[in-house]
């Protein structure tokens, strides 16, 4: 929304202000001032009104024509001008020799053979609209050589404020309610808008008018005719193209001036199309044609302004074609009305359609302005036309009323909220600038919101200390901590797990840290012969590749390796980020959970060692994080990417908790052909959720150690590993891996078990004791101690 | 002496002279200590000595044994010192000018960027919490004072899921979960309810170098008996200057959220001009943050908590904005590339 500095003014005086001081303050205290400001008419300078006294034909050129023209020196001036609308005795505006406009500074010339002394010019040169199809015309009472800015209000100062920086504040979306804002700001009255008493028509018949609905919440009208004037005064026709608008004709134009000046939209219907207004919604869908000239679907929530049974305009939104102002229209019906916001929103929604009226309309316009903003219109309307007649008494009906609203309280409340010590004179004096009713005693305060802030913007106590605080200026505030008690912060478990997850990942195993999408990437898996797995789905995604939920991490993460294969011949990603597993039937709600990604890929080591060091990193995690061993157990493969063979459940404290495995040869090969690439997904909730035990210390022996090696004929160490559990050994205090080979005999492992007594010095005989018992078990077994 | 022993000294004098390794010196001992050594020799001489002459000529040569053992012992120092002087010596130099492989994990910069923030507001005992990334409508916007049809609703594109719940549109989302695990100690005990949930959201929008659909945020409440507006603007200010590491200047511009009120707009001063303006913050100097407020006093109400007696204010930074302001990073979606030419250089940070 564009706004003007020269319109503004119209409302409060705020000659000897700093304007720029003024719009930044408004921008700190009301709605956000965009940074660029246009300073309109700077660049011209020396355009002066003239008039032409002859006009002869160029001998060479069909387009140019020879003037003279009387720019108020006595001489006259000889210009070459190419307008098609030059004739003689028309006045238009006129840059003298040394006049600027924008870049370009006017000089003598010869132009096609003549000497040209200056240059008539086109509005749109002089850049007060975009009207470029000949020279300006102006009025004959103007002398000659008047300069053009003492006539017209060229020279402003023309900001803009988001739109969305006003949605919640109705009042602001015309300029006399940002001119009340700058009025408070600079503590300065501000002006009724000059208006026409309309009691004076109620002897007048009124319009058949009738409201059916209750979605409309005021309508006036009044019926006028007798109008001869067609184009507006140029300054109005300034002030609009400065904001933004077209001018199109007298009556559209003082409909926008006054959408813009009072921000209540207006529209005028020729009275032969609408004799006997109803306002309703229809029962069936239908079509409908906007004045705009579009077909357009209507339903049965939609409410229509209508000439009995026939729509005539789409309420709120746009006039319909047929019963537009036309060439031969001699009465016409003003309509200024309030309608619920909602509704308005919802059928702007469903046409597609926001039209600065709707956009108005949805941020509950105040229905008190309804009949101000009639008045005005024909204020302005009899200023231009004196001719015009008033034929129709203002007909009103105002079913709803917003209910008024008014609060108490004591300065105390403001303090608490503000923090700061702000005067009772000063908070009177605010809110009273604002408009807001105000009945103090002392530090209790009764206050009464202005209509055009109670429709929903002031409802609570808490929106006056907003208005007290915004005009105080919060750059004003003395800035201070709060005063509270002192008691320990407890850490969430599982946000402290994630932490020391993410830093042994990262400074022990030198894995890098990713985010992906919570999504699928149908195009991505497609290209790595990985399935979309059905999941919960996104509505109405236009996108496919953000459609279906994730069910887990790892496909997601095979695409970011894929992407990095160039990256290094070793690395390693880890995520720790959210997957979704359906919907559960119970509650509805999706199932949701918090999983660690790890995918480790490697050219130069073999799968089985890349899978190695994966388990040992999950070792060290549960170990570091829980302080407890973790187990692997071999499980079934369900998803596409996953290897049927050494995929294992990762199970910690008694619970499985994820799965470790290798990506299937059919999706690996994609990624690279002889890379080997093997991944983990825990479920972050369930390790934190596992006991912590606890970090254990063990007194290291005084006395010597005892180590023995034994060598296994077996396939895995898991026997031997049960074997040792099952002897119970107490002098048993550690056993490792010490080799692994084939031969003739078949696979062979070799352990290291070590034995010591805190108390004594072992022998070796009691040390065999053990060792004797462990192979005696595992000869149970079937497995030979390898000779 | 004995001519002799003088001539076995002489000779031993001469040999030791020429030794230049241990192995020769362990060679020379016994050939002069040892058992058939000449000095154990010329005591073996003795047998035919007399008394007087053995006496004498004994103590000449346990003398001159005296005196060999010496020098062996001397010498076995002195070559030992000899060989560490030499393999000090044989070591050649290293070239330090060479570069050196830094390659090493990295942290996601986000990381980085939250745990900076969680680490000042955690020195200011608030607590960090975390929330579900789907959510249901009432946790996104009912209780937060967004009814159906609320024009805020259209203000971001939300991604609606097919049971009704929706991709977070903001940590606000977690406000009312926040309230009311909290309420209690905050109602019974006077324990100020003090918070910040950072996450991930999501809105449905087109990416380019300045959008993305999932993006991350952080939230921070601190709701209590007197909680002001002033504290608000300590608060941001003090954490602001903290992540930056330099003093920030705050502004606070009346911004409309459903969930706040009053709701603000905070600004901080650019920090690529210092405020002079400049293309970065279109010539205005001032930064556009976070948007931030007084909680709605409905939202309290939604949590349990008595809007009467308490007040509160809420903040929503943005991380992926903040990460990206901070580290230089021009285009966001690098971030959930995966890419590791860029990620990989996120190693650490304060």
């Amino acid at each position: 929304m564009f706004l003007s500095m020269n319109w503004i003014s119209d409302f409060v005086d705020l000659s000897g202000l700093d304007k720029m001081q003024l719009i930044s303050q408004f921008s700190l205290s009301t709605a956000e001032v965009e940074s660029e400001i246009f300073y309109k008419g700077k660049d011209v300078e020396g355009v002066v009104v003239a008039q032409i006294k002859e006009v002869l034909p160029h001998p060479e050129s069909k387009k140019l024509h020879l003037l003279k023209v009387d720019a108020g020196e006595g001489q006259f001036v000889d210009v070459v001008c190419g307008a098609p609308n030059v004739r003689v005795g028309m006045k238009t505006a006129f840059a003298k020799v040394g006049a600027r406009l924008g870049e370009i500074t006017i000089a003598s010339r010869m132009l096609a053979g003549y000497p040209s002394n200056g240059m008539c010019c086109s509005e749109k040169e002089i850049g007060i609209s975009d009207d470029h199809s000949g020279i300006m015309e102006i009025t004959d009472d103007i002398a000659n050589g008047t300069d053009l800015k003492s006539v017209y209000a060229i020279d402003d100062i023309i900001f803009e404020v988001d739109n969305k920086s006003v949605t919640n504040r109705p009042d602001l979306w015309g300029h006399y309610g940002i001119a009340r804002e700058f009025a408070a700001l600079a503590g300065r009255p501000l002006k009724e808008p000059e208006t026409v008493d309309l009691h004076q028509y109620d002897g007048l018949p009124a319009v058949d008018m009738k409201i059916e609905d209750p979605l409309c919440q005021r309508y006036a009208c009044l019926q006028v005719e007798n109008i001869n004037k067609n184009v507006s005064p140029v300054n109005m026709r300034i002030r609009l193209y400065y904001c933004g608008m077209r001018a199109i004709n007298l009556l559209a134009d003082i409909t926008n001036y006054i959408m813009l000046e009072m921000g209540q939209p207006m529209h005028a219907f020729d009275s032969r199309k609408v004799g006997k207004i109803r306002i309703k919604r229809f029962d069936q869908p239908f079509r409908f044609t906007t004045l705009d000239g579009v077909e357009r679907k209507m339903d049965e929530d939609m409410l229509m302004i209508c000439n009995d049974n026939t729509p005539v305009a789409i309420a709120g939104i746009m006039g319909g074609l047929d019963s537009e102002i036309v060439e031969d229209t001699t009465t016409l019906t003003l309509e200024s009305a309030t309608f619920d916001p909602v509704s308005i929103r919802k059928t702007s929604v469903r046409l597609s359609h926001r039209t600065d009226a709707s956009a108005r309309y949805e941020k509950s316009l105040d229905p008190e302005m309804a009949v101000t903003a009639i008045g005005r219109f024909m204020k302005l309307l009899l200023d231009v036309d004196g001719g015009v007649k008033v034929v129709s008494s203002l007909t009103d009906e105002y079913p709803f009323h917003y209910p008024p609203v008014s609060f108490t309280f004591d300065k105390k409340f403001i303090d608490k909220y503000t923090g700061i010590d702000i005067s009772g004179d000063s908070i009177e004096k605010i809110l009273t600038s604002l408009q807001f009713g105000v009945a103090r005693n002392g530090d209790d305060f009764s206050v009464t919101v202005p209509s055009w802030r109670a429709t929903k913007d002031v409802t609570i106590k808490a929106d006056i200390v907003e208005e007290i605080a915004r005009i105080y200026g919060y750059d004003n505030f003395d800035v201070h901590t709060a005063k509270a008690p002192l008691y320990p912060v407890r850490v969430m478990e599982e946000k402290s797990v994630e932490d020391k997850v993410k830093d042994l990942l990262v400074k022990r195993y030198s894995l890098h840290e990713v985010h992906s999408y919570i999504w699928a990437y149908y195009d991505e898996y497609k290209a790595l012969n990985m399935e979309v797995e059905d999941n919960v789905k996104l509505v109405g995604s236009t996108n496919v590749n953000i459609e279906t939920l994730r069910r887990s991490i790892i496909p997601t993460q095979l695409c970011q390796i894929k992407y990095n294969t160039s990256y290094s011949a070793d690395f390693g990603i880890f995520e720790i980020g959210r997957t979704v597993d359906g919907v559960d039937p119970e509650t509805n709600l999706c199932r949701e959970y918090k999983k660690l990604a790890v995918t480790l890929f490697s050219k130069t080591k073999s799968t089985e060692a890349l899978y190695m060091e994966l388990c040992r990193m999950l070792a060290v995690m549960a170990d570091d994080i829980r302080h407890q061993p973790v187990t692997f157990v071999k499980k079934e493969a369900t998803h596409s990417y996953q290897h049927p063979k050494n995929l294992n459940s990762v199970c910690c404290g008694g619970k499985e908790i994820g799965e470790i495995g290798v990506i299937t040869p059919g999706v690996s090969k994609k990624i690279d052909k002889k890379a080997a690439i093997v991944y983990a997904e825990l479920d972050v909730n369930l390790l934190s959720a596992v006991e912590d035990l606890g970090l254990v210390y063990e007194e290291p022996s005084r006395y010597p150690e005892i180590e023995v090696d034994l060598t296994f004929v077996a396939d895995l160490f898991a026997p031997i590993g049960k074997a040792i559990s099952e002897a119970k050994s107490k002098l048993l205090k550690g056993t490792k891996l010490v080799d692994v080979y084939n031969d003739e005999a078949g696979k062979s492992i070799t352990v290291k078990l070590t034995f010591f007594d805190n108390e004594k010095t072992l022998t070796r005989e009691e040390v065999m004791a053990d060792v004797d018992k462990i192979i005696g078990l595992l000869e149970n077994d079937g497995i030979k101690l390898k000779q | 002496m004995s001519e002799r022993a003088e001539s076995i000294r002489q000779e031993f004098q001469q040999k030791l002279g020429e030794v230049k390794e241990a192995l020769e010196l362990e060679k020379i001992r016994v050939e002069y200590l040892g058992k058939k050594g000449h000095i154990t020799g010329l005591l073996k001489s003795m047998k035919d000595f007399t008394a007087e002459e053995k006496k004498n000529f004994g103590r000449q040569v346990n003398l001159l044994k005296a005196e060999v053992a010496d020098a062996i012992a001397k010498k076995t120092v002195e070559l030992k010192e000899l060989e560490l002087e030499k393999e000090i010596n044989s070591m050649g130099e290293f070239d330090v000018s060479a570069p050196l492989d830094l390659s090493r994990g990295s942290y996601h910069p986000i990381t980085l960027v939250q745990r900076q923030c969680e680490n000042v507001f955690k020195s200011m005992g608030f607590a960090v919490e975390d929330y579900s990334e789907i959510v249901t409508d009432y946790e996104c916007f009912e209780s937060l004072n967004i009814p159906k049809h609320h024009p805020a609703r259209d203000m971001q594109d939300t991604y609606y899921l097919e049971n009704g719940q929706l991709l977070k549109t903001q940590t606000s989302a977690a406000q009312n979960a926040i309230y009311k695990k909290y309420r209690d100690a905050l109602v019974n005990d006077g324990i100020p309810i003090k918070a910040i949930f950072p996450g991930r959201c999501f809105r449905n929008e087109a990416t380019d170098a300045c959008h993305e659909n999932t993006f991350f945020q952080m939230e921070g409440v601190m709701v209590g008996e007197d909680i002001s507006i002033s504290n608000l603007i300590f608060f941001m200010k003090t954490m602001l200057s903290e992540v930056f590491q330099r003093d920030i200047k705050v502004r606070l511009r009346p911004g409309f959220f459903p969930f706040v009120e009053p709701g603000f707009e905070l600004d901080i001063n650019c920090l690529i001009c210092g405020g002079e303006g400049c293309p970065s913050c279109k010539h205005s100097g001032w930064l556009e943050l976070c948007p931030c407020g007084m909680i709605h006093p409905e939202v309290l109400k939604a949590g349990g908590i008595d809007p009467e007696k308490y007040t509160g204010f809420a903040f929503g930074l943005g991380m992926t904005r903040l990460a990206m302001m901070k580290y230089g990073i021009k285009d966001i979606r690098d971030l959930n590339s995966g890419s590791l030419r860029s990620l990989s250089q996120f190693t650490d940070d304060k």
